[in-house]
């Protein structure tokens, strides 16, 4: 009993250690983001920030060369429509793939899981070409409409409609409805959970997204991380604007993610991975 | 006579199933499968199926700066890039990234999970923790290492360490030693390993309890449990976890090029082979459409062996 409690104790402790390791870079973003450019750079590393006011945000406002404002504008428009239309065509597709089995919905799913394999960062090149000939450079309709076709999103939504009594759909249709309208009635008010789980995956990684922004979004339509990384590889970088930048830009995900968690954590437990 | 109330009596007009009530289906199911699906299908023809065809077919030709292809070349663009060194050395620097990422993020993320398994107090909190760096940018974590942990300069946290320790600051991102590899691990390792922690645990979580108990009752316990319980258990979410955490791996671009280029440069060192192809189709000076088509077509190739393997693995592990 006495080693048991003994091996217990050691537990707590490696987490503890381990979690301070794992909130150690949020930490290192809140004290850069209120501290001086000297604190940072001080030969001695101080934990504390020495600037804990709003001198940083009004710096980085004031720098065109992020121009932080428009590039959240751009991020939150670029972000809420590619999680929207996402959500919107894979719920659709997730579902027939899991109620319909006849020969070409099993060959839908088999291009679905071949698109899984191949992600699409892989073929960005020819993705840009496509996306240039069409002259949606520098467009939103560029940054949002080649991303919204997610086989990972449509695949999860599948597995979890597996799961789906399909007892319900069809009372429904007895009671007049055709498939349809079965599914905007009975069956999306019942899958809420999932589609708060994939559509935090999709906004997540919408918001975060990197290579393709840096592609398309240039000038009018250029997205936070690509803001971000511009002004962080060129050579006027000034570290507390950086840092607060990062703070305001991360700052809006953890709050997503804190409060979505839950049905993250469910979806990624009850359709993710069998 | 009951037949004829089974034998629905058809109209004269539908004497014989036409082409068009098979491809409706039975009350209109083809109809309604079309209707769900199209939206989908359509977007991966164009934006998935598509662009590989057409790489396919620039990957024939000669285009420099130019989408229409101006000369037929036949295999050269590939011979070209299976003898560039670039190119063969970042799919060298994949094999070296994924020979650390993958195993270091599965021990890593597995080692979680088996720590708060059936942890009664404090369980959703250190869950939070580990998982919530999956809502982090890699542009801004990248941000983080390379101007705060891995900064060269005097005030980088580690080198604050060694120096501290009386040793000599640390060049880690310069390119003149492999230290850069300990940053570009790390970093990823932080984003990553939370996320298939999740998908371990609930792996951890479909292992019935009997098994558990049969076993204590046969005397096993501690590590015994693990090796021979746990693990062969967590085989089918283990090699799924191991898949993507290889495809991903092959995808590496974001934290490569935000910590170690600069100012549209990037250093001759630590390319995998998107940053390669980035920098010889849409990046660089000159834009080669052919190449970078053949670039994609060998890169799509890679990446469809591994599923093929992976298949392999899960059917013969099944049986």
């Amino acid at each position: 009993m006495r080693q048991r409690k003994f091996w217990l104790g050691v537990r707590y402790a490696v987490l503890v250690v381990l979690a301070l390791f794992f909130v150690l870079p949020f930490w290192v973003i809140v004290r850069n983001a209120f501290s001086t450019n000297k604190n940072i750079t001080s030969a001695t590393w101080n934990w504390l920030p020495d600037q804990v006011n709003l001198t940083n945000v009004r710096s980085l406002l004031a720098n065109d060369s992020i121009g932080i404002l428009r590039a959240l504008l751009n991020s939150a428009v670029q972000a809420s429509l590619q999680t929207v239309v996402t959500v919107f065509i894979s719920l659709l597709a997730g579902y027939a793939l899991a109620r319909y089995t006849h020969r070409a919905s099993k060959l839908m799913l088999g291009l679905t899981v071949f698109t899984l394999m191949v992600p699409v960062a892989t073929i960005f090149v020819p993705m840009f070409i496509i996306t240039a000939q069409l002259g949606w450079v520098d467009t939103f309709r560029g940054l949002v409409i080649p991303t919204v076709f997610s086989a990972f999103a449509t695949y999860l939504f599948r597995q979890y409609f597996l799961d789906f009594p399909v007892e319900l759909e069809d009372a429904s249709l007895v009671d007049g409805c055709n498939p349809w309208t079965s599914f905007w009635r009975i069956v999306v008010p019942n899958s809420r959970g999932i589609i708060a789980a994939v559509g935090t995956i999709v906004l997540i990684g919408a918001w975060n997204a990197f290579l393709w922004p840096s592609l398309i979004g240039r000038d009018d339509t250029r997205t936070v991380q690509v803001a971000l990384s511009q002004f962080m590889t060129s050579q006027g970088v000034r570290y507390p604007e950086l840092f607060m930048g990062s703070l305001i830009v991360v700052a809006p995900m953890l709050v997503v993610f804190l409060f979505l968690q839950r049905y993250l954590v469910q979806g990624l437990t009850t359709s993710g991975l069998r | 006579m009951p037949t004829s109330v089974v034998e629905a009596p058809a109209r004269p007009s539908e004497g014989r199933p036409g082409l068009w009530r098979r491809l409706r289906g039975h009350q209109g199911r083809n109809l309604w499968f079309a209707a769900f699906i199209a939206p989908f299908l359509l977007g991966l023809i164009a934006f998935v199926y598509l662009p590989i065809v057409w790489s396919a077919y620039l990957s024939f030709f000669e285009a420099r700066n130019t989408v229409t292809p101006t000369r037929f070349v036949g295999l050269d663009n590939y011979i070209y890039l299976l003898n560039d060194k670039l190119f063969v050395n970042s799919l060298l620097t994949f094999v070296a990234f994924a020979a650390f990422i993958v195993p270091l993020t599965y021990l890593g993320s597995l080692g979680l999970a088996l720590l708060l398994n059936n942890l009664k107090w404090g369980q959703a909190f250190f869950r939070s923790v580990f998982f919530i760096p999956t809502a982090v940018s890699y542009v801004i974590a990248a941000i983080i290492w390379r101007f705060a942990f891995f900064s060269g300069a005097r005030f980088g946290l580690l080198n604050q360490f060694i120096t501290a320790a009386g040793g000599e600051q640390v060049n880690w991102l310069g390119g003149t030693n492999s230290l850069y590899w300990v940053a570009l691990v790390s970093v990823r390792l932080w984003l990553q390993t939370g996320f298939y922690m999740i998908l371990l645990i609930a792996g951890l979580q479909r292992i019935p309890l009997e098994t558990y108990e049969a076993a204590a009752i046969d005397g096993a316990s501690g590590w015994r449990l693990l090796r021979f319980i746990t693990l062969p258990q967590l085989k089918a979410t283990s090699i799924a976890v191991v898949l993507l955490l290889l495809i991903n791996a092959f995808q590496a671009f974001d934290e490569f090029y935000n910590m170690l280029g600069s100012i549209g440069t990037y250093p001759p060192y630590a390319r995998p082979p998107l940053v390669h192809l980035y920098l010889i189709a849409v990046g660089g000076g000159q834009q080669d459409l052919g190449v970078g088509g053949a670039g994609t077509m060998i890169l799509t190739a890679i990446i469809v062996l591994f599923g093929v393997g992976q298949t392999f693995i899960l059917n013969r592990s099944t049986k």
